[in-house]
């Protein structure tokens, strides 16, 4: 126990341990645990550390890969603990369960961790104040908190958490501490520059790509051009004569469905690696049995297909099929979206030391360090306890960097070779290998009745992630993660008659979540077919759908914000049109205004304003950044080409073939935030997807010709 | 094998490597200076953007024969010290980066183009950053903290 201790002191860096505060689950009910020197073996979460030094240091327990979350996650420890950020060190959890799920996605660290760790940071508060009570003989009620000092009320005296940490140790951690009112917040919704700003400008922040371990060697990774293929033969004699290189080995690439063969060149330095890499052959054995509509041009005839039947059910309110038959005023249309890759510009790499005494060390860009601990532990056979993982900061992600086969190759690396070793994919590898957003169908129905939008049915079709990536979908059901994101009770629309259904079309292309994962797709479908029931019932689109959420107060008011903040009812001269769109995704709603004009050289996206309501938040000028970043983003995915496979292997290879925006392509773009004190939603994603329905919506007014599928021509 | 002596920040390091190895890798591996990144290895991204005796230069496409024995690299390391560049204030006071790891590459383009051009305007801005990409979208804050640090220079 002894031991534990002082290797957790180390890792952590601290000098003597007064309080410590953790949380134990993350339930709504949650037990709050101290972490004192005599059960610092325990299995609890500290978030919070107050040395006796006067040192504090809180725990980020969500990775960063821009979002925010060095600054979000301590911010709501620090809003309760009475600590502004610039006083204290913010450390990143290292995956054990202590802290709870690690998992950067979804959009969920606010939304997850603002309850129990606002709790976390009061509760060691109340603890800090009464033993500064106890200390100076006074009524607790008589002290408070401010910038890590308790004061005594109308005296000159004081005490920093430090000096009252060891008596604070004492006690037990109170289990309902008292919250603050969100209306005396000191830095919960206020603007506060990012204190990891500064070494993101100077070089100094630490990316995966940037591990430096003492020994290590350097490793390239040869994939299937086909992406399942096994090796018939290898010839590395060219590869071995590379200076540097020191070996080639055959390895597997392990993803979490399957396991196909990949070769390594393993080098001095990674110039080697990439050399030798070039200069090897490897005969790939095609194994056609394998690919399942891994062409693109297979997959779409088939989700075309599957377009024509019925699909199954999700939920449905009415008759939806009796409903269209019998009508007389009725519309449908089938929308497509792309597969497209992430490609973050620190493409996927991971440092790993399987080391002699069974113990394995990890420096990677990950989105989920406890995914990693246990993933790590499963491939290579060994217990949890012998697994230590560093998150570096992600130089981007996207959804890629929590789909970790390259951290299993760098672990398959090491184990066979018995060194340290850094795995970098390039960006070759990243596009062409995927995983990808999967390309989908939005199968759209409609009827109206008198003008008014009576029936509504979105039959979605694709490949399911949950289905593909964990095997985790029973045949004729539909995946619940993407039927939750078109359910009635997120968007809100008061159709009388409401269905909506799912047909699934497999594909033995790699899939994953990319930012807003479903929303990005469906987002088009539902919210252009939401203009095309407009133009038919003859409404403006605003009207249109203001008349349907009737009953949605915060729907109603993000889109009355975004009218005035677009100047939406002033007409536009010729030559000029706006769209609208709004989504609700990952407990945000989002609407966006996109304004384009027609010149010489086609369309062009002149502006676009973007209104988010995420309840209550950290930082209002991150929301912002953060929607600035879906606003880029959401244009490339609706204006530039996707993901195509022909002859069985991907057909972009980097940037110049797989386009992302650039600096002069990018729309005048405004921000606005619904301020309210709503449960917070989240922030990294919900901007995305009413971009390239706003944008289709906008181009339809301009033209007059509805397009259906991604990418548009801007 | 050849030995190179590269100033770097007018530091000389003397490197052994192969000729045709990028700058880049000589500057992140050997050197040991990290804050350059490499992202597409193809001229297409602009995240390993150094300077080459000042003009701005995409390092993995730059191998260590090519460059002149008198030549001075720069790096983000460089301009970092001894005070921050008028470019790293503006991009702070502008919270630019998201995941940041751009942003050594935009930054030294900024630099080299508010070095021959103290005032540009928007479309010499957008001529000078056309080739650094950041995929998290940061290209207004860019924008407008080029801008704002032109005034401090």
């Amino acid at each position: 126990m002894k031991n534990n201790r002082r290797e957790f002191i180390k890792t952590l860096g601290l000098t003597g341990i007064g309080l410590s505060i953790g949380i134990d689950g993350f339930s709504n009910n949650i037990g709050l645990k101290k972490l004192t020197p005599a059960t610092l073996a325990l299995e609890i979460n500290p978030f919070i550390i107050i040395e006796n030094t006067g040192k504090i240091t809180l725990v980020n327990s969500r990775p960063d890969m821009g979002q925010g979350s060095t600054q979000a996650v301590p911010s709501l420890l620090a809003e309760e603990l009475e600590v502004s950020l610039d006083q204290v060190s913010i450390i990143q959890s290292d995956g054990r369960s202590k802290y709870g799920s690690q998992q950067s996605g979804g959009s969920s660290s606010v939304r997850g961790l603002w309850m129990p760790l606002r709790q976390a940071g009061a509760a060691a508060k109340e603890m800090l104040i009464k033993a500064a009570a106890e200390k100076w003989g006074v009524n607790a009620v008589d002290c408070y908190a401010e910038r890590g000092k308790i004061f005594l009320k109308g005296s000159q005296k004081s005490v920093t958490y430090g000096e009252v940490a060891d008596l604070a140790s004492t006690y037990e951690v109170p289990k309902n501490p008292k919250l603050k009112d969100p209306k005396d917040f000191k830095i919960l919704g206020k603007y506060n520059p990012r204190l990891d700003v500064p070494d993101r400008v100077t070089g100094k922040a630490i990316y995966g790509i940037d591990a430096e371990i003492p020994g290590m060697v350097f490793a390239k990774v040869v994939h299937s051009p086909r992406i399942h293929d096994t090796i018939s033969s290898i010839d590395d004699a060219a590869a071995r004569k590379v200076a540097g290189v020191l070996d080639v080995i055959k390895i597997e690439r392990a993803m979490p469905h399957t396991k196909v063969d990949a070769v390594a060149v393993i080098a001095q330095n990674q110039w080697a690696a990439l050399k030798g890499a070039k200069a090897l052959t490897v005969n790939w054995k095609s194994e056609s049995g394998k690919y399942l509509n891994q062409n693109t041009s297979e997959y779409f005839d088939a989700a075309y297909a599957a377009a024509k039947k019925p699909g199954i059910r999700a939920e449905e309110k009415g008759d939806f099929d009796a409903h269209f038959e019998s009508a007389t005023q009725k519309l449908e249309a089938v929308y497509e979206t792309p597969f497209l890759a992430h490609a973050a510009i620190e493409s996927e790499n991971a440092t790993v030391h399987v080391k002699d005494d069974g113990s394995v060390e990890v420096w990677a860009p990950i989105q989920g360090p406890d995914g990693a601990l246990s993933q790590v532990a499963q491939y290579l056979g060994v217990s949890e306890e012998k697994v230590k993982i560093n998150v570096t900061l992600l130089g981007g992600s996207f959804g890629r960097k929590a789909y970790m086969d390259f951290l299993n190759e760098a672990c398959d690396i090491s184990r066979k070779i018995k060194k340290p070793v850094k795995v970098l994919w390039t960006k070759e590898d990243d596009i062409a290998q995927g995983p990808y957003r999967p390309a989908m169908l939005s199968r759209m129905k409609g009827v109206l009745e008198n003008g008014r939008a009576k029936a509504f049915h979105h039959q979605a079709i694709g490949e399911s992630i949950a289905g593909q990536v964990f095997n985790g979908l029973r045949p004729n059901t539909a995946d619940d993660w993407l039927s939750g994101e078109l359910s009635q009770e997120n968007h809100q629309y008061a159709f009388e008659v409401n269905k909506v259904s799912y047909s699934r079309v497999k594909t033995s292309i790699p899939v994953v979540w990319w930012r807003s994962v479903y929303a990005s797709n469906f987002g088009w479908g539902q919210e252009c077919f939401i203009d095309e029931m407009a133009h038919e019932a003859k409404k403006d689109p605003l009207e249109f759908r203001l008349g349907l959420l009737k009953n949605a107060p915060r729907f109603t008011k993000v889109l009355n914000l975004l009218a005035e903040k677009a100047d939406y009812k002033t007409p536009l001269p010729a030559g000029k049109a706006k769209g609208i769109a709004v989504f609700r995704s990952f407990d945000s709603i989002s609407a966006a205004c996109v304004f384009v004009s027609k010149t010489n050289s086609g369309i062009k996206i002149d502006k676009v304003v973007s209104v988010i309501d995420c309840g209550m938040f950290v930082n209002p000028d991150n929301v912002k950044a953060q929607t600035e970043g879906n606003i880029v983003m959401g244009i490339q995915a609706a204006t530039k080409g996707g993901i195509t496979f022909e002859n069985n292997q991907c057909v972009q290879s980097n940037y110049h073939d797989y386009q992302v925006l650039r600096n002069s392509e990018i729309p005048k773009m405004e921000i606005h935030i619904v301020e309210n004190y709503e449960k917070p939603g989240g922030v990294g994603e919900p901007g995305l997807p009413p971009i390239a329905p706003a944008l289709g919506n906008a181009i339809f007014n301009l033209t007059g010709k509805r397009e259906r599928k991604l990418p548009l021509g801007v | 094998m050849a030995i190179f002596n590269l100033n770097i920040n007018n530091k000389v390091y003397k490197i052994t490597a192969e000729a045709d190895m990028p700058l880049v890798w000589a500057i992140r591996d050997l050197a040991n200076l990290k804050g350059t990144k490499f992202g597409c290895g193809m001229a297409q991204c602009g995240a390993c953007t150094v300077h080459l005796d000042g003009q701005p230069v995409r390092s993995c496409q730059m191998p260590l024969s090519a460059i002149s024995k008198k030549a001075k690299i720069t790096t983000i390391e460089g301009i970092s010290e001894p005070k921050l560049h008028a470019v790293q204030k503006a991009w702070i006071e502008e919270q630019v980066p998201q995941c940041g790891y751009c942003q050594s590459g935009q930054i030294m383009s900024a630099v080299a183009l508010l070095k021959t051009n103290k005032n540009p305007n928007d479309e010499e801005i957008l001529a000078a950053m056309e080739g650094n990409l950041c995929r998290c979208g940061t290209y207004q804050r860019i924008n407008t903290a080029i801008k704002n640090a032109s005034k401090m220079l």
